[in-house]
């Protein structure tokens, strides 16, 4: 118990002085101008994520109607056969 | 000249407050340009296909719907990644931006009503597309009727020289695009009717 007690003052007598330096708590917000750039939102990289999406949509777009019409060609195609082959 | 546009949009002077990002506007509102366009076009196809019983109407109505979800997701995901430098946030339910998505999940609903409706269903769908139609106007003006972060619809008639032509070329570009996709597409619905009549001439044999 006795050890105890000396170990807690003597981490109180050394953390007296650092407490002393301690910056005092901030009272308000203050704002800064004009913001330095490390601090602000880059915009590049928003504006060529919303370039590439433009670009990729309008792409897979285009594949998927290219790859319906295949298919619709492709089964027509093969009904004609199908169909001259009956025909015969 | 969709390859081009980047060129024009870069050459375009910045904006004072915005910066670079104000530069998303370049393909942000061609998108709603366009997506209105195709809405226009399947609002008055649908209802050529339900009034006049035109079936080749509701096949150019259904390939506009179809674009009217791909252009209404352009903008809706063009504009939050500028909202979140211009504004701070990347999405704000106010007046314009709810109505809009409204509008998009308005048509993403008229095509699951096609696609899964069954038989009958391309006459409630085209019934979807007028009631779209008709909440294009509303859209348009939300901006001047109520209180948003959405700047007016005063900015495009006040562009200062440089970024006039960049945008209207833009938009020249969006919608030479969009008249190459409604081709493609509805040759597609014109094929598939053709396919369907194969068939049926086949069942009759």
């Amino acid at each position: 118990m006795k050890h105890l007690f000396r170990a807690c003052c003597s981490v109180l007598l050394l953390a007296a002085p650092a407490a002393a330096f301690q910056p005092s708590a901030q009272g308000g917000f203050v704002p800064v101008t004009p913001l330095t750039a490390a601090e602000q939102l880059p915009a590049a990289p928003l504006l060529i994520t919303a370039y590439a999406f433009v670009w990729v949509a309008v792409l897979v777009y285009v594949w998927s109607i290219w790859r319906r019409l295949g298919k619709v060609e492709h089964e027509m195609h093969a009904l004609q056969q199908r169909a001259r082959r009956d025909s015969r | 000249m969709f390859a081009y546009a980047p060129v024009m949009i870069a050459n375009a002077p910045y904006e004072s407050s915005m910066g670079l990002v104000q530069k998303i506007f370049y393909f942000h509102v061609p998108s709603w340009f366009v997506m209105f366009t195709a809405v226009f076009i399947c609002g008055i196809q649908s209802a050529n296909f339900l009034f006049r019983r035109k079936p080749s109407a509701d096949r150019i109505a259904v390939a506009a719907g179809e674009l009217v979800v791909l252009f209404g997701l352009l903008g809706l995901v063009t504009g939050p990644l500028w909202g979140r430098k211009a504004w701070g946030v990347w999405w704000q339910w106010d007046a314009r931006l709810t109505m809009a998505l409204l509008l998009e999940l308005i048509f993403i609903g008229y095509l699951l009503v096609r696609k899964y409706g069954g038989p009958g269903s391309e006459k409630l769908a085209a019934a979807m597309a007028i009631f779209g139609m008709a909440n294009v106007p509303f859209v348009y003006v939300s901006v001047n009727i109520w209180r948003t972060v959405h700047p007016k619809t005063t900015v495009v008639p006040s562009l200062v020289p440089g970024m006039f032509g960049a945008f209207w070329f833009s938009v020249l570009a969006f919608m030479l695009l969009f008249v190459l996709l409604l081709t493609l597409r509805v040759r597609l619905e014109h094929q598939r009717a053709a396919l369907d009549e194969l068939y049926l001439a086949e069942e009759d044999l």
